[in-house]
């Protein structure tokens, strides 16, 4: 099973191929076979993947599955996991069957749209299994052109500006980090990723354009791919694409971008900025934390005042990855454990969120709040998801959400007491916004005539919330089931890290194991 | 002169040979009867030719005392420029016809340009380098006004020539002083003038701004671009379909041969000459395409952006960066091919449109062919996975590994400018609003070559169909 990396990822390219090239027409028929086609080629790839998981070996914290061939102009096709990544693509390929369902309703270009996503599935398990610089920008970069028209075509009403913006403003970050892997290559002399983890980037301070740098060849580096990955998160201030996109994006283009896109960033960071940069990290580590702090406090306010459902989650989605961003610049095992079980059960919660609201929106087609009110008389079902949903994203012990908010904010603790206090302050204000929100949509009185005949969720749509249901919940009781596959993997790259500080700080830093 | 000689010029000899015999038979046979067969005849003829210097050469030879040079580097550039200069003559024919455009003076003329295209890059002297340079000129400035009773044609060949005019001065002049300082015409002997020095002597130091003043004309680099954008609008669709591809290349293959054979040993020198004028093409380039609502004014600017990018290899000053500037010129000119294939059947009830409004929803009624230019244009954009973005990546490198990487950075800060005027035409042509439509219909040779052009850029991402390596031999050939 060495190419069993190379199955997983390119099973949704070819399922693509396969739908532009031999499917034709337009009628019912034929925007049934790409939905089938789509699933099924979804399907399998998950199925595949469960393959992935079993063969993994959690004890072992160097690359696994590791496939190698030359490639052009001197880079190399080079595939592999670890701990931190293989949840990643574990991820990916278990929302990817359930946003394809989720669209079943689609009857516009059914094809293109069909096609778009699983383009986006292969793509986006590339960027996890990259293991060679340029073979990840490709990945992390060409996921951008399906997502540019899945906004753009299949969007809402300002559709056009929002699918610039998200091009753009991901691009512009992308192509500092592409400068920074040209100087990594040139200074270490290779692409493949498990050797730059092992190259050390000088820290020596250097003087560029005049500016005195500390740290260096390793603070440039960090930031540019700092300008990629906070753009990718999206971390304050560089946020503002993100409500955007979400709120013109088509339901299922949100989940995607929500529960995976958005991981790309954090991972990101775990795999390049702080192994590569430690030095770098660690000096620039507080200006993240605080960064990390303010999203989870402003965004949550910001998240308060907006009347678009959409809105209020996206935003939400921001302050979520603020939590993700600070556990992860903790550097302490606590910390980034807690930063990649909050993406996974982010993915799993937003992503239902996401499709909460693409539930009633294909029953009244918006997204006002304002337009609903009452829905639990008419719809007790949704009600009651919902209502998990909202529960998990506020991080009600017993949901996933719980589990990684405590153990980031464990985490900060140990390093930061302020950060740490007012990113507390977050949870509360997480918990108004979303209450908030679902008092305003699901509870009093049905008055509005609208509503009056609004049907609830049929099968198909309690269908697939219910593996995110249990999903949240089984994370939310059973935590190890994450932190033992990511756990050798984390605590190898905390001591690397530790290791790889200047004496002095290197005492001083707490040591948590 | 020795028959050695005469083999080691034999593929120009045959072209202008055929030029004279085509020009005779095309009077004889009267009132442009033939050009459709000629214009066949001569894409074969430069097929054949690419395929005899591409697969007969091999090694490095020198003719007429170091006159004319034969080694990978100019075989490279022959067979980019033939193929593509077949490439348009192909795709054109068709608008040609329907145009009543069909002089049979045209394919000469492109044939005579290609000799000079090909003498330059051969050149190892600056009489032949010069020589060259004016037959392709006055050939383009000939067939920028082939549209005689179109006030707009014979006015961009009117700029173009008067604008060329004045370069081929400064060239003129600029070598002049290089003859003056350092005794020699020959690229070799310049070299040795120059010697081990650590500096240039300043006369010759003027005289390498001048000729670099005078490439930077043909190149169309920032600021001394301002031809380019009137005469792409103004000359025929197919002549700018010409200009856009092989000029490009001679001229880019040009412009690396006489800094490296001649002045290699100063590329400290001309690098930071060369590094102003690339930042300054691409950023001119990307900002001003912005504003374009003419398809052929925005490939103009979207040109000029792109020669900035492949003089990023040009200022790095070493093998690597040669063989990627190779690599971007055969990409550049390959997407170029399928994008003016495309514009070339641009047409409304006939006649053709420009406007790139007109492509609302083109992709609604022609899928295929949208998704091809979807292709180029993101190519172009230098967005991964296509060939496009390996032909920055290759120029990128080279810069930063020469220790330019300021100059990368600005580049692509620059390329994330442009990417906005390729996403407008995806804009268009995906989500734009129902308008008036264009024909459909695309000739067989056009959808074929827009077609390929665009699996070319994906499909490439494999192996580059091997030509990395076809480069690095090419570049190894010049930098020694």
């Amino acid at each position: 099973m060495e190419n069993l990396l190379s199955i997983i990822t390119f099973t949704p390219i070819v399922a693509a191929l396969i739908l532009a090239v031999f499917l034709r027409g337009d009628d019912k028929a034929a925007q049934a076979n790409a939905k089938w086609v789509a699933l099924v080629a979804t399907t399998v790839t998950f199925l595949v993947s469960l393959f992935l998981l079993a063969g993994f070996d959690a004890g072992n914290t160097g690359f696994q599955f590791v496939e190698e061939h030359d490639w052009i102009m001197g880079l190399k096709y080079k595939v592999g996991v670890d701990g931190i990544s293989v949840l990643f693509v574990m991820l990916t390929t278990f929302i990817m069957p359930l946003t394809i369902w989720s669209c079943w309703t689609v009857d516009t270009r059914v094809k293109e749209y069909m096609i778009a996503f699983l383009m986006l599935e292969g793509l986006m398990i590339g960027v996890f299994v990259a293991l060679d610089l340029v073979l990840f920008y490709l990945y992390f970069e060409a996921g951008l052109i399906p997502m540019f028209l899945i906004i753009g075509i299949w969007g809402g009403k300002d559709r056009i500006y929002a699918s610039f913006k998200f091009f753009l403003y991901t691009f512009l970050g992308s192509v500092l980090m592409l400068v920074a892997m040209i100087a990594m290559y040139v200074d270490a002399g290779t692409t493949d990723i498990a050797a730059l983890l092992r190259h050390d980037f000088s820290s020596a301070p250097m003087v560029v354009l005049g500016f005195h740098v500390a740290g260096g060849l390793q603070t440039l580096l960090w930031i540019a791919f700092f300008a990629s990955f906070a753009v990718k998160m999206p971390m304050w201030p560089v946020h503002t694409w993100l409500p955007d996109a979400h709120v013109q994006a088509p339901t299922a283009g949100s989940v995607v971008l929500a529960a995976i896109l958005l991981k790309m960033g954090g991972y990101g960071f775990l795999r390049f900025s702080l192994p590569m940069f430690p030095v770098a990290s660690d000096m620039l580590a507080p200006l993240v934390l605080w960064l990390s702090a303010i999203a989870i406090v402003y965004t949550s306010l910001v998240a308060l005042a907006q009347s678009d459902m959409k809105k209020v989650i996206a935003y939400s989605s921001v302050a979520h990855m603020g939590y993700v961003t600070m556990g992860i610049f903790t550097a302490n095992q606590q910390g980034i454990d807690g930063a990649i079980f909050q993406m996974i059960s982010h993915g799993f919660i937003s992503g239902a969120l996401f499709l909460c609201v693409g539930v009633i929106y294909d029953r009244m087609h918006t997204r006002e709040i304002s337009a609903y009110g009452g829905l639990v008389n008419r719809m007790p079902a949704y009600a009651l998801l919902f209502m998990f949903f909202t529960m998990a994203n506020v991080g009600l012990p017993g949901t996933s959400g719980f589990i990684g908010e405590f153990l980031t904010i464990m985490g900060v603790f140990q390093v930061n007491t302020w950060v740490t206090f007012v990113a507390a302050t977050g949870v509360i204000f997480s918990a108004a916004y979303a209450l908030w929100l679902y008092r305003r949509v699901v509870f009093g009185d049905l008055i509005k005539e609208s509503l009056k005949l609004i049907t609830d969720m049929d099968r198909r749509e309690k269908a697939i919330f219910a593996p995110l249901v249990i999903m949240t919940l089984f994370l939310g009781v059973y935590p190890k089931a994450v932190t033992d596959v990511i756990g050798p993997s984390v605590a190898a790259l905390v001591s690397d890290y530790q290791a790889a500080q200047p004496a002095q700080t290197a005492d001083a830093a707490p040591v948590n194991h | 002169m020795t028959s050695a000689d005469f083999s080691t010029v034999l593929p120009e000899a045959l072209l202008a040979l055929y030029a004279m015999v085509m020009l005779l038979v095309g009077v004889c046979a009267g009132k442009d009867k033939l050009t459709g067969t000629i214009t066949w005849i001569t894409a074969a003829v430069f097929v054949l030719l690419a395929a005899m210097i591409g697969l007969g050469g091999s090694g490095s030879r020198v003719a007429f005392a170091g006159l004319f040079l034969d080694d990978g580097f100019a075989r490279f550039a022959k067979v980019t420029l033939l193929l593509s200069a077949a490439a348009v003559l192909v795709m054109s024919h068709d608008y040609v016809m329907k145009r009543d455009m069909g002089r049979f003076e045209y394919p000469i003329l492109v044939t005579l340009a290609v000799v000079g295209m090909m003498v330059m890059v051969s050149a190892g002297d600056l009489m032949t380098l010069y020589m060259g340079l004016e037959l392709q000129s006055l050939a383009l400035y000939v067939v920028a006004a082939i549209r005689r009773d179109s006030v707009k044609s014979t006015e961009a060949g009117l700029k173009y020539f008067v604008l060329g005019a004045l370069s081929s001065g400064m060239l003129l002049y600029g070598a002049s002083l290089t003859y003056g300082f350092s005794g020699t015409t020959t690229f070799a002997g310049i070299t040795q003038a120059i010697g081990a020095t650590e500096h240039l002597p300043l006369g010759l130091l003027i005289g390498l701004v001048f000729l670099i003043v005078g490439l930077a004309f043909k190149v169309s680099a920032v600021p001394f671009h301002m031809w380019t954008p009137d005469v792409y609008e103004g000359a025929p669709t197919p002549v700018t379909a010409f200009f856009a591809t092989a000029p490009k290349v001679a001229a880019m293959a040009l412009f690396a041969r006489v800094m490296f054979d001649g002045f290699g040993m100063a590329a400290a020198d001309w690098g930071q000459i060369v590094a102003l004028l690339a930042v300054l093409s691409m950023f001119l380039g990307s900002i001003a395409a912005i504003g374009q609502t003419n398809i052929k004014r925005l490939m103009a600017y979207s040109s000029i952006a792109h020669m900035g990018y492949a003089m990023l290899g040009l200022l790095a000053g070493t093998a690597l960066g040669v063989q990627a500037m190779l690599i971007y010129m055969a990409i550049y000119v390959t997407m170029n091919v399928g994008t003016f294939a495309f514009i070339l059947s641009m047409s409304r009830d006939g006649q053709p449109v420009t406007d790139i409004g007109a492509l609302n929803q083109y992709a609604k009624r022609e899928p295929t062919q949208a998704l091809a230019l979807l292709f180029l244009f993101f190519s172009l954009a230098g967005v991964p996975p296509f060939l496009g973005f390996f032909a920055k990546y290759g120029v990128l490198r080279a810069a930063v590994d020469a220790g330019y990487g300021t100059v990368a950075v600005l580049g692509v800060v620059a390329s994330v400018i442009g990417a906005y005027y390729y996403l407008r035409i995806v804009y268009y042509l995906y989500f734009g609003t129902e308008g008036e439509t264009l024909d459909g219909k695309m000739a067989a040779p056009q959808w074929l070559l827009l077609v390929g052009s665009a699996a070319v850029m994906l499909l490439g991402v494999f192996n580059l169909f091997g030509i990395d390596t076809v480069a690095a031999a090419a570049a190894e050939a010049l930098v020694r």
